[in-house]
C-alpha cells in the first residue's frame, strides 16, 4: 500500500505539472488577454498601460511568468486577482461554500435516488418501472440542464410562487431554513442529470452481480430474498460504482457552470466564468488547477477506499 | 425403467420425482426443459444424474431446489421431499427448506463464493438465515465443520477471505456450507467438473465419505462417466430432457440398455495405455525440437519491491517427429498452457530454443518469423469464442490466407475442400459462426488452422469444452487429418484419458518442469514419476489392465 500510494503522488505531481503547462499555454494564446480590454480606454494612455503591464509583471516573457507563476504556487502563493487584488486562494475560498453546498446536496440526491432507480430497474428488469426509468434517464441526460431550469423558475417561482428564482438567501433573513429554501430548486435541477447517470451504472452493476454464481449460492443456503439482495447482490454491485463516485468528486466543488448561472448561485462555476469574462488569468488558474488537484484526489480516494472495502485488493 | 418407479411413498425414498414437466419459455429451441421424467432417491444413496449439455439436468436439480428462473416454470408433476409435495409450495416455505433440508454445491468454487465475505460469515450466514443458534454456538459450528471437510488450520480458515484459497479448498468451504444444518440431500450440481484431476480424486473421496458417515442421501449431477464409476450407487441417464435409462450403477455402466446410454459409453475416452500405430516415422529429422526453454512471469515493479516472479516454463526440452502427436499434459498452473503460446510465439521466450524444421525461431523478430507463422497454426479451446461473429465461415477461413498473399479465387476453393475435409458441407461457407453448434464450431476452427497447409498444430485443449460423444468426434477427426496431411501435432491438456487417445509421446508437467517423457504405454501403466502415477491414479474411473493401484505401492 505505500509502495502505491508514493506510485501515484509521483504520478499526480507530473500530471499536475502538465494541466499547468498546457491551461497556462492554452490561456496565453488566447486573443486579446489582461490588457486587452483597456485597449479602447482614452483614459489610458499607452505609458499607463506599459507601467500597468510592468506593474502586473505581464510584459516578461511568457517562460518567465510561468516559472515565476509555478515558483510562488509551489510557496503556497497562488497569485492575486487582477480584478480586485485579492489573493487567488481567498477568491476561491470565498465561493467554494456555496458550490460545496449545492453539489453536496445535490450529489447526495442523485446517490440516492439513482441507486435505488438502477437496483429496482435490475431486480425488475423490463418491468414498466425498469422501461420508465430507461426512458426517463435518457429524456434526463438529453434535455440541457438549463431548460429543467428556466421551467423550474417558471413554474414554481413565477407561477406558483414556492420557491426563489436565484441566489443563495434573502438579504437580511439568512437563516437555515432560508437556505434551504433557496437549494431546493437548484440542488434537484442539477441531480436531474446525475440520477440519471447514476441509475444507468447502477443497474448495469446489479445486473452483473445478479448474474453471479455466489448470489445463487446464497439462495440455496435459504438466505431471505432481502438478505441476498441488500448483502451479496447490492454490496458487489457498488464496488464499481466507488471508482464511479471518485471520478465525479471534482465536480462537486468545482462547480456547475449552468445550473449556478441559471440560479445566479454565487459558486466556483460562476466565479470562473467572471473570471474568464474579465481576462482575470491568476483566477482562471487558480481554479484550473484547483479542480486538477480534486480530480486526482477523488480518484486516488476512490482507489483507496476500493481497496479498503475489497479485502482482493486489501489483502494481496 | 417402469418397474420399479411406482415406490412412491415408501420410507426408503428421500426424494421421489414424478412426470415432471418444466417449461421453457416460448421462442427456445424446445418447448420443455425436462418432460414427463421421474426417478427416486433413496436414502443414504448417491444418485448420479448425467447427461451432455442442454439435457435438462441442472435444471432438474434447480427444480428441487426451488431456484429457476420466473420465465421457466413447472407446468405437471411432482416433487416428494420427505413425503411432502414442493411442487407449488410458497417461496417462503421453499426457502425454509433450502439449506435445512435439501443443500447444493456449484460447479464452479471460484465464482460460488462472495467475495467480500469470509469464510466464517458465510458459513454463518447459512445457520442463521433458518434461525440456528447463538452467535457463539453458529461459530463453533463452523469450525467444526470446516476440521471436518479437512481444511487445514480452521481457527484460521474461518477469518479467510475466498480469494486466498485454491479451487479444491473452495469447494470444501461449499461442502462445510451445505452441510451447516445436516441436510437430508445434498445436490451437487457438476461438483468436480472445474477441479484438477488429483483434487477432484479428493472431493469425490470427501463427498463419498461423509454421504456414508451422515447416512445423507446425495443427487450428483455429472458429465462424465468416469465419476460415475467412481461413485454413483444408481444412475439417471438424461438427453434432451429426458430420462432415457434408470438403474444401479452396475447395470447401466456394463450393460446398458438405451442406444444412447451405449453411444454415449462408448464415446467416453477411456485410458487405452496402448501405443499409437506408428504413422511414417523413421524420418530421421524431428521437425520440432525444443531446447531447454524458459518463461517466467514477472509482475508489479522493480522498484517498490513489490515484484512477483512466477516461473512457468522451467528449463524443458523436448523432440516431435513429423506426422506425430506429443501430449502436454498436466494440471491447471503446470505451465501448458504458456508452454503453447511459446511455441507459436504468441509470447517472448526467456531462454532456450525452439528449433523448427532446424531454424530457431525463439529469437525471431515478429517481421522475420511471419512467413513461419503459417506453417504453425493453433486450434483454441473455446470454440464459441474463437470465431468471429461478424464473419462468414468462409471469411473466417479465407482471411488469413488471403492477408499471406494467397489470391482470393484459390483461397475459396481451398476453403470448400477444408470444410469437406473435417465433415461439414459446403453450405457451411455463406454462414455465420452462431449457426453452428459447439463441435461444428471446432471442426471449423480446424479447417481454419488447416487453410495454411501447417506442418505443426498446436491444440490448446481443443476438446474441453465439448461433450463427450463430440469429443470423441473431433479427436478421431484430427487422427484422420494427421494421417491424411502428416502434420505434426502437440496436444495440449488437463485430460489424461484424452490424451492417451491421441498422442504417440505424452510428456507431463508439473510446475513448468516435464517430470516424465514417454509413450501412452509408460505413462499409463508403467509411470516413472511419483507426479505421474498420483495423477493416473486419480482419473476417476480407470483401473486401466496391468495397473496396480497405487496405495500398494506407497
Amino acid at each position: 500500500m505505500p509502495a502505491f500510494l508514493l506510485k501515484r503522488l509521483i504520478q499526480s505531481i507530473v500530471l499536475l505539472v502538465i494541466v499547468s503547462i498546457i491551461g497556462f499555454t492554452v490561456l496565453n494564446l488566447i486573443p486579446g488577454g489582461p490588457m486587452a480590454q483597456y485597449a479602447l480606454d482614452p483614459g489610458m494612455t499607452e505609458a499607463d498601460k506599459a507601467r500597468l503591464a510592468e506593474q502586473l509583471g505581464l510584459n516578461r516573457p511568457l517562460l518567465v511568468q510561468y516559472f515565476d507563476w509555478a515558483w510562488r504556487l509551489l510557496q503556497g502563493d497562488w497569485g492575486t486577482s487582477f480584478r480586485d487584488g485579492n489573493p487567488v486562494l481567498a477568491v476561491i475560498g470565498r465561493h467554494i461554500f456555496a458550490t460545496f453546498l449545492l453539489m453536496g446536496s445535490s450529489t447526495v440526491i442523485a446517490i440516492a435516488i439513482g441507486t435505488w432507480i438502477g437496483i429496482r430497474g435490475a431486480t425488475h428488469r423490463y418491468s414498466l418501472f425498469d422501461y420508465a426509468a430507461t426512458v426517463g434517464a435518457m429524456v434526463a441526460l438529453s434535455i440541457p440542464t438549463f431548460w429543467f431550469g428556466l421551467i423550474g423558475i417558471y413554474v414554481f417561482s413565477l407561477k406558483l410562487g414556492w420557491l426563489p428564482a436565484g441566489n443563495m438567501y434573502t438579504i437580511g433573513d439568512a437563516s437555515v431554513l432560508d437556505y434551504l429554501h433557496h437549494l431546493i430548486m437548484p440542488s434537484v435541477v442539477l441531480a436531474l442529470v446525475h440520477i440519471a447517470i447514476w441509475s444507468r451504472y447502477m443497474r448495469t452493476a446489479t445486473l452483473d452481480a445478479i448474474s453471479q454464481e455466489f448470489v445463487k449460492t446464497a439462495r440455496a443456503k435459504g438466505v431471505s430474498e432481502r438478505r441476498v439482495l441488500m448483502k451479496h447482490v447490492v454490496g458487489n454491485a457498488l464496488l464499481p460504482m466507488i471508482t464511479l463516485a471518485g471520478v465525479q468528486l471534482p465536480s462537486i466543488l468545482t462547480g456547475a457552470l449552468v445550473t449556478e448561472t441559471v440560479f445566479t448561485w454565487p459558486g466556483m462555476g460562476r466565479l470562473f466564468l467572471d473570471s474568464l469574462g474579465y481576462s482575470d488569468y491568476p483566477v482562471v488558474m487558480g481554479l484550473l488547477m484547483f479542480s486538477a488537484i480534486l480530480t486526482i484526489a477523488g480518484n486516488l480516494i476512490a482507489d483507496i477506499v476500493v481497496a479498503v472495502v475489497d479485502p482482493r485488493i486489501r489483502l494481496a | 425403467m417402469t418397474a420399479n418407479i411406482h415406490t412412491v411413498d415408501t420410507p426408503d425414498v428421500a426424494l421421489s420425482v414424478r412426470d415432471l414437466t418444466v417449461s421453457l419459455p416460448k421462442g427456445m429451441e424446445r418447448a420443455h426443459a425436462v418432460e414427463n421424467i421421474s426417478f427416486d432417491l433413496r436414502r443414504g444413496q448417491i444418485l448420479c444424474v448425467i447427461g451432455e449439455s442442454g439435457s435438462g439436468k441442472s435444471v432438474t436439480a434447480n427444480t428441487i431446489m426451488g431456484l429457476l428462473p420466473k420465465v421457466i416454470g413447472v407446468t405437471a408433476g411432482s416433487i416428494q421431499l420427505e413425503g411432502r409435495d414442493i411442487v407449488g409450495m410458497g417461496p417462503e416455505a421453499l426457502r425454509s427448506l433450502r439449506g435445512r433440508v435439501v443443500s447444493m454445491i456449484f460447479q464452479d468454487p471460484l465464482s460460488a463464493l462472495n467475495p467480500l465475505m469470509t469464510v466464517g460469515e458465510q458459513i454463518d450466514e447459512a445457520m442463521q438465515a433458518h434461525g440456528a443458534g447463538t452467535p457463539t454456538s453458529r461459530r463453533e459450528r463452523a469450525i467444526e465443520l470446516l476440521t471436518e471437510v479437512g481444511l487445514p488450520d480452521p481457527e484460521l480458515m474461518y477469518h479467510q477471505y475466498p480469494f486466498r484459497l485454491s479451487g479444491g479448498q473452495r469447494q470444501r468451504v461449499m461442502i462445510a456450507m451445505a452441510l451447516a444444518l445436516e441436510p437430508t440431500i445434498l445436490i451437487a450440481d457438476e461438483p468436480t467438473t472445474a477441479l484438477d484431476v488429483t483434487t477432484q480424486a479428493q472431493i469425490l473421496k470427501l463427498i463419498r465419505d461423509i454421504q456414508r458417515r451422515k447416512g445423507m442421501s446425495v443427487m450428483f449431477i455429472t458429465h462424465d462417466f468416469g465419476v460415475v464409476a467412481e461413485i454413483a450407487d444408481s444412475v439417471v441417464v438424461m438427453e434432451k430432457g429426458h430420462v432415457v435409462e434408470h438403474g444401479s450403477a452396475k447395470k447401466v455402466l456394463h450393460t446398458p440398455e438405451h442406444p444412447y446410454t451405449q453411444r454415449l459409453i462408448a464415446a467416453v475416452p477411456h485410458l487405452t495405455g496402448e501405443d499409437r500405430a506408428a504413422s511414417q516415422t523413421d524420418k530421421a529429422e524431428p521437425i520440432l525440437k525444443v531446447q531447454n526453454l524458459e518463461k517466467t512471469y514477472r509482475s508489479g515493479s522493480k522498484i517498490f519491491r513489490t515484484q512477483r516472479i512466477v516461473p512457468a516454463v522451467r528449463n524443458v526440452s523436448f523432440e516431435l517427429a513429423p506426422g506425430q502427436t506429443l501430449g502436454i499434459v498436466g494440471e491447471s498452473g503446470s505451465g501448458k498452457s504458456s508452454l503453447g503460446r511459446l511455441l507459436v510465439k504468441l509470447m517472448e521466450t526467456d531462454g532456450g530454443k525452439i528449433l523448427f524444421n532446424g531454424t530457431d525461431i525463439a529469437p525471431l523478430h515478429e517481421a522475420e518469423f511471419r512467413p513461419l507463422r503459417q506453417k504453425i497454426q493453433m486450434i483454441f479451446q473455446d470454440p464459441f469464442a474463437s470465431l468471429n461473429p461478424r464473419m462468414t465461415i468462409g471469411r473466417i477461413l479465407t482471411v488469413g490466407p488471403v492477408a499471406h498473399g494467397m489470391d482470393i479465387a484459390s483461397a475459396r476453393e481451398e476453403a470448400r475442400a477444408l470444410l469437406g475435409l473435417v465433415g461439414l458441407d459446403a453450405g457451411a461457407f455463406d454462414r455465420y459462426p452462431h449457426e453452428f453448434s459447439g463441435g461444428q464450431r471446432q471442426r471449423i476452427g480446424i479447417a481454419r488452422a488447416l487453410m495454411f497447409k501447417p506442418k505443426l498444430l498446436i491444440a490448446d485443449e481443443a476438446v474441453s469444452a465439448l461433450d463427450v460423444s463430440i469429443q470423441a468426434q473431433i479427436l478421431e477427426l484430427l487422427d484422420r487429418i494427421q494421417r491424411e496431411t502428416g502434420v505434426s501435432m502437440v496436444f495440449i491438456t488437463h485430460d489424461l484419458r484424452v490424451a492417451s487417445q491421441i498422442c504417440d509421446r505424452i510428456a507431463v508437467m508439473q510446475k513448468g518442469q516435464i517430470v516424465e517423457e514417454g509413450p501412452p504405454s509408460q505413462i499409463f501403466l508403467d509411470p516413472q514419476s511419483a507426479y505421474t502415477r498420483e495423477l493416473v491414479a486419480a482419473i476417476p474411473g480407470e483401473r486401466p489392465a496391468g495397473h496396480r493401484p497405487v496405495a500398494a505401492e506407497i
